[in-house]
This record gives structure tokens, C-alpha cells and sequence, in this order.
């Protein structure tokens, strides 16, 4: 069997896409579980669901809720 | 399932010729029963004839008893003529909707830039939809449960018609798009298929978990936006609109499936409507960055004439959707004026 890759791709002004990884570290520590082929780690700060993208980061006026 | 009850001369025609089966009665729409069309974007009677025969496509009909009616000429020459007025008043809502978008040439310097950007605009100002707002703050469990019971139509065939588009494109396109639909068929786990969660959704209110039930009540303009992915999807010239339009699908889904979990809390459904909304939060932020920039962007990179189908296909996703929502809010509206003059 090939080595697994993980592939981290960006999306200008979006996520990054990650491909392959098994868990993604949080700012806080808390390590979240990947569940999906691919996953769309937040890069903007604005999601309500840190370490993931919720594409919070279309909208301009919203301020980052803590 | 079982046919629908026909609800006009053009969904009666099609009803009639698959329960007359074998013995073949000529289906072909009368060009009087055409003509009465005025707007086929809300025709239920043509949207309903038209969704039948799609669905031979994909599951049939129990009492349908000849299997061969899917490709039977005649029900393809009714086809053909239904989807030629739906898909000309389709172009026609997509010219008429103001573009105030740069032409595409000014947008990159390849294909796959000038589509990614165009994309990109025409869904960014986008946030949560004015239903996705009334489910948030303002429905009642009875009108969240009517807006279940009419999205159900989508829902239970959900991501099956982009499926007929992956033997039609190739390369890295044909591979985004495998990608996406492994995450809306399970990624691998039965109890996660998509179309299942919704089901499980609607049970969990009681409600009935079949499609027939929902055919039957659904409007033109809800059956006009599934319609409209069958006949992107299964006829192979319109493969790109069928890309573009899934593109513009999946980036604005992201927050009203937000909204839409919010007002499901606020109700205090059952988690398992929460689930589904859920799901679709971070699921569908992915999927909108595979559709645009993985699916797309490599399609035209691929077969660059392909442009000016895939913006087409996003915008007449955007306006015929907004056209059934429009079509739902006016409805919750009327009903609570006719309550509140009752
Ligand atoms: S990058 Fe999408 S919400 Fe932050």
C-alpha cells in the first residue's frame, strides 16, 4: 500500500482544504477528529465552528463572535 | 412510488400513456395543451408532466409495469418538447435578471480564472436567504414543517442527478466531482447518505418519508428547481450549466443551512432535523470550494467553450431557486393574512 499524503490546499479569501489528515488542532488545544474525505479548515477566524470553515468568511460586516 | 395524481392536460397525457402501457397511447403534448402555458417556471401541470418523466430516470414508478418506458420514443419525443419550453423560459428569467458582473474575459487571463472569479461574485453577496431568515426567527413549527414537506422533493433525491455527470466530464473535474458526491452519498457510511439524514428528519416529526406524498403537494416552482437539475444533468450538452449550476448551489448553502439549524433549535424540533442542517454547515463549505475551484475551474480548464454554460447554469440556479422561494414566502404570507382577517 502507497504512503498516505496529506494535501493542504489554499482557497484565496476561503479555507484551506485539507486532504488526508486525521485530526486538526484548534488554537485552544483541542484536538477535533477529521470525519470527512476532505475538510475546509478555517483561516479567517469569523466561524462559529473553529477549526472548520462555516463560510463565514463571505460576509464582510460579521464580526468574529467569541 | 406510485404516479401522481395529474393535475392538468400535460401531466394527464404523460400519467395516462405510462398506466396505458404497453399498449402505447400517443403522449406527445397537444400544441393546445402548450400553448395554455402562460409561465412554465410555475406551471405545476407542466413541471409535474416533466418530473414524471424524469423520474423514470432514476426510480420509477411501482405501477408503471413496463420497464422499457424509460427509453420509449414517444415518451422522448413529450421530452423533448416540455424540456424545449422549459428550458427557453429559463434563458429567458436568466436575461432578464440584471448582470452588472464584467464580461467574462475581463474577470482572469485563463478560463479557469475568469469562471472562478464569476462565481465567486455572483454568490458572495449572498447570505442567508430571506426563507432561511423566516425559519430562523420567525416560522411556526407548522410552517418549518411545511417548508420540510416541500423542500422534501429535493431532499430525498438529493445530489443523484449530478451523479449522471460524472461519465460526461473528465480529468481532475471528473475527480472533484467524486469527491463531492462520496461526502453527500456517506463518505463510505450508509447512515450518513444524505438524502437518508433528511429522512430521518421528516420521520422524527411524524411526517411521511416517501416521495410520492411530497410530489403531490409540491408548487411548479419547487418542481421547476428539481426539474431543472435533471435537465442539466441528463442531457450532456448542458454538462457545464449542470456544474455551474451545482457550484452555485453549494456556496450558498452554507449559512442559510445555519439559519435554517437555528430556527430548528429555537422550535425545539427533534435533533434529528437539527442533524441535517447541521451537517450541511461545514459539509457544505467544502462542496462550495470543490464545485467552484476543484469542479468548474478544471471543466473549462478542460473544454474552455464550456464558460459561458457554467456561468449560465449558476444564475439560472440562483433565479429559479429564489423563483420557489419567493413562491413559499408568499404562501406562509397569505395563509397568515387569511388567518389573521379569519
Ligand atoms: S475561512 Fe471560512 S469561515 Fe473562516
Amino acid at each position: 500500500m502507497s504512503k498516505r499524503r496529506v494535501v493542504v490546499t489554499e482557497c484565496p479569501g476561503g479555507p484551506l482544504l485539507v486532504r488526508g489528515a486525521d485530526e486538526v488542532v484548534g488554537v485552544d488545544g483541542t484536538a477535533a477528529p477529521v470525519e470527512r474525505a476532505v475538510v475546509a479548515v478555517c483561516r479567517c477566524g469569523r466561524s462559529d465552528r473553529l477549526p472548520w470553515c462555516d463560510d463565514s468568511h463571505r460576509d464582510r460586516r460579521r464580526k468574529r463572535s467569541p | 412510488m406510485r404516479l401522481p395524481q395529474p393535475c392538468g392536460p400535460l401531466s394527464e397525457g404523460v400519467v395516462e400513456t405510462l398506466r396505458a402501457r404497453p399498449q402505447g397511447l400517443h403522449a406527445v403534448p397537444e400544441p393546445r395543451a402548450m400553448g395554455d402555458v402562460t409561465y412554465p417556471l410555475t406551471d405545476r401541470d407542466l413541471q409535474l408532466a416533466l418530473w414524471v418523466l424524469y423520474e423514470l430516470h432514476y426510480r420509477g414508478f411501482d405501477d408503471v409495469d413496463d420497464p422499457r418506458a424509460e427509453w420509449d420514443p414517444l415518451l422522448m419525443v413529450s421530452r423533448a418538447a416540455l424540456e424545449r419550453t422549459f428550458e427557453h423560459a429559463v434563458r429567458e428569467l436568466v436575461g432578464a435578471t440584471p448582470q452588472d458582473a464584467p464580461a467574462l474575459e475581463d474577470l482572469g487571463d485563463t478560463p479557469a480564472e475568469q469562471v472562478t472569479a464569476a462565481l465567486v461574485r455572483m454568490t458572495a453577496r449572498s447570505g442567508p436567504s430571506e426563507v432561511a431568515q423566516f425559519l430562523h426567527r420567525r416560522a411556526t413549527r407548522q410552517e418549518f414543517c411545511s417548508y420540510l414537506a416541500e423542500r422534501a422533493v429535493h431532499h430525498l433525491r438529493e445530489s443523484d442527478p449530478q451523479s449522471f455527470v460524472l461519465p460526461r466530464i473528465g480529468g481532475a473535474a471528473k475527480v472533484a466531482l467524486a469527491e463531492l458526491q462520496y461526502d453527500e452519498y456517506g463518505g463510505g457510511r450508509p447512515d450518513r447518505l444524505h438524502q437518508a439524514l433528511f429522512a430521518r428528519g421528516l420521520a422524527s416529526l411524524d411526517l411521511p418519508t416517501d416521495l410520492a406524498s411530497y410530489v403531490e403537494q409540491a408548487t411548479g416552482a419547487t418542481l421547476a428547481s428539481v426539474n431543472l437539475m435533471s435537465l442539466f444533468a441528463l442531457n450532456r450538452r448542458l454538462r457545464g450549466a449542470a456544474m455551474g449550476h451545482l457550484a452555485a448551489f453549494e456556496a450558498t448553502s452554507s449559512l442559510p443551512c445555519d439559519r435554517i439549524l437555528r430556527g430548528a433549535r429555537r422550535l425545539r424540533l427533534p435533533e434529528e432535523v437539527a442533524d441535517y442542517y447541521d451537517e450541511h454547515v461545514e459539509a457544505d463549505a467544502v462542496h462550495e470550494q470543490l464545485a467552484i475551484r476543484g469542479i468548474c475551474a478544471a471543466l473549462v480548464a478542460d473544454e474552455p467553450e464550456l464558460a459561458p454554460d457554467v456561468v449560465f447554469g449558476a444564475t439560472a440556479c440562483l433565479a429559479v431557486d429564489g423563483l420557489a422561494g419567493q413562491v413559499l414566502l408568499d404562501g406562509w404570507r397569505a395563509r397568515r393574512e387569511d388567518r389573521a382577517a379569519g
